[in-house]
């Protein structure tokens, strides 16, 4: 049995508010299977879940705001009975609570007995108090709504979230105002890059990289390709950072208590909204995807951050951060690293320069890459032979 | 198409992939990326939205010939013969 709560999607996360349900009760639900979207200073978020079986119970009311650990659902395996509701009316209590961690209690152990398939009438059960889940109670009350007029479908016949909406639709989320959105991701860029500066010691590393061989590469290959099938640089930079990062263990991973490095690169690459704000959402197993994965890859997530449609898993699964400033901006970046990583790559506008290309000066297409690490997991000679890894896959674009 | 009618298109493709530019307010010499800040995958994404709508597929080195609005109908519909 799981019980399915408002996750942290970042260490400057306190609370999201629930905007939309994408399941019922009843559905069938997997590992991975988006069931809700909450409102984060990020924007919307679908939130996967972690568990596999059937939704007994929605235990969350839409427009509520949430502490991190608030039970939302409870998704039960196969052959699982729902606890009575009275078991989980406690835990759904929970909102004025604060922050509920993985070891509070779950209502795994129903206090009484496992509600029976029996035939459950919505009509006030003996005492008269018609059977209703908390949230459902709490949001018929906002919403004005009688409970005797509803028919409940939850466990022992209790009136749930669902139930509400059967009866009497509600309008659709406002869409949230964009300058209170832009405001609100400024406010979790602070946070979390506050936290970081706070906590991690930065080391700065600069490197300059030739890309001219990268850059003939992709204008031939582009040249043969119609529009939708061409390459970015991005996305030649993001894979070889990937790969060089697999390689080096020690700028790739998290630091929580100690450094554990991951054995997957789930590249955080960061996307600038227009207007303002910053989000890194991961794309994962960035070292084994083909530069045209990479490139489907990056478009899917900026088109989705643009539009505030990350996934949670994508909030939160990045092993590392890729920044490009893109092609017209400033040379270099010392960035700040976003935890719990412990590591962020910026690549400066490339530029055409002159260079020493053996012996002779030449015209040549450079970039600065530059590497923020946490001083807590690598120092500066390991984080020197990554940048160089870095480089030197930059110089065989075709075997990226 | 008149050269109007492959002006509106670009526009629309435009604001399709940046929806916060007016399209009443939009100057014909604005710089796609100096002015109106689209980066390296927008400018691809709006080429390959009208290769798709016009059918005109745009080689990367041709891609300061539609770095303006102005710029960018002139192109057009020199390669549409309009």
């Amino acid at each position: 049995m799981g019980v399915f709560r408002m996750p942290s999607l970042g260490a400057d996360m306190e609370a999201g508010t629930l905007v939309e349900w994408l399941v019922q009760p009843g559905d069938h639900v997997k590992r991975g299977d988006v069931v809700a979207v909450i409102e984060t200073q990020k924007g919307a978020i679908e939130i996967e879940t972690f568990d596999e079986g059937e939704v007994a119970r929605l235990d969350a009311a839409l427009g509520q705001k949430l502490p991190v650990g608030t039970p939302l659902a409870l998704i039960l395996g196969e052959g699982e009975e729902a606890p009575a509701p009275a078991a989980a009316e406690a835990e759904a209590e929970a909102p004025a609570a604060p922050p509920v961690k993985a070891e509070a209690p779950l209502p795994e152990a129903p206090a009484a007995a496992p509600a029976e398939a029996a035939p459950a009438p919505a009509a006030a059960a003996p005492g008269g108090v018609i059977p209703a889940s908390p949230a459902a109670r709490h949001e018929a009350r906002l919403r004005g709504i009688d409970l005797a007029t509803i028919a409940g479908t939850g466990p022992g016949g209790a009136i749930v979230l669902a139930d509400l909406d059967r009866a009497q639709p509600r309008p659709a989320p406002r869409a949230a105002d964009r300058a209170q959105m832009l405001a609100e991701m400024r406010k979790a860029i602070a946070a979390a890059m506050s936290k970081s500066k706070r906590e991690i010691p930065h080391y700065y590393l600069f490197h300059r990289i030739d890309l001219q061989a990268a850059t003939d590469w992709l204008t031939a290959t582009n040249a043969d390709r119609p529009p939708e099938e061409r390459l970015l640089m991005g996305a030649l930079l993001l894979k070889a950072t990937a790969l060089a990062a697999a390689r080096s263990k020690a700028v790739n991973g998290h630091y929580t208590e100690g450094f554990a490095p991951s054995a997957e690169v789930h590249a955080g690459f960061a996307v600038a909204l227009r207007g303002g704000g910053l989000i890194a959402p991961a794309i994962r197993d960035a070292d084994k995807l083909s530069l045209d994965e990479t490139m489907a890859a990056m478009r899917d997530v900026i088109a989705r951050a643009r539009a505030g449609r990350l996934r949670s898993s994508e909030m939160t699964d990045g092993t590392i951060t890729v920044s490009s400033l893109g092609e017209k901006g400033v040379d270099a970046m010392g960035g700040i690293i976003y935890p719990p990583q412990v590591a962020l790559v910026t690549f400066g506008s490339p530029r055409m320069e002159p260079a020493v290309v053996d012996g002779a000066v030449q015209a040549r297409s450079m970039v600065t890459a530059s590497l923020a690490a946490d001083h807590r997991a690598s120092d500066g000679r390991l984080g020197a032979r990554f940048l160089t890894e870095i480089e030197t896959l930059l110089q065989d674009p075709e075997a990226l | 198409m008149t050269p109007e009618d492959i002006r509106k298109a670009f526009i629309e493709e435009l604001v399709n992939i940046a929806p916060d530019i007016d399209p009443d307010t939009l100057e014909g010499d604005e710089h796609l990326q100096d002015d109106l800040e689209l980066d390296s995958m927008d400018i691809l994404n709006l080429v390959a939205a009208i290769h798709k709508r016009l059918g005109v597929s745009i080689a990367e080195e041709d891609y300061p010939r539609i770095e303006t609005p102005d710029k960018a109908a002139a192109y057009l519909a020199q390669r549409l013969g309009a």
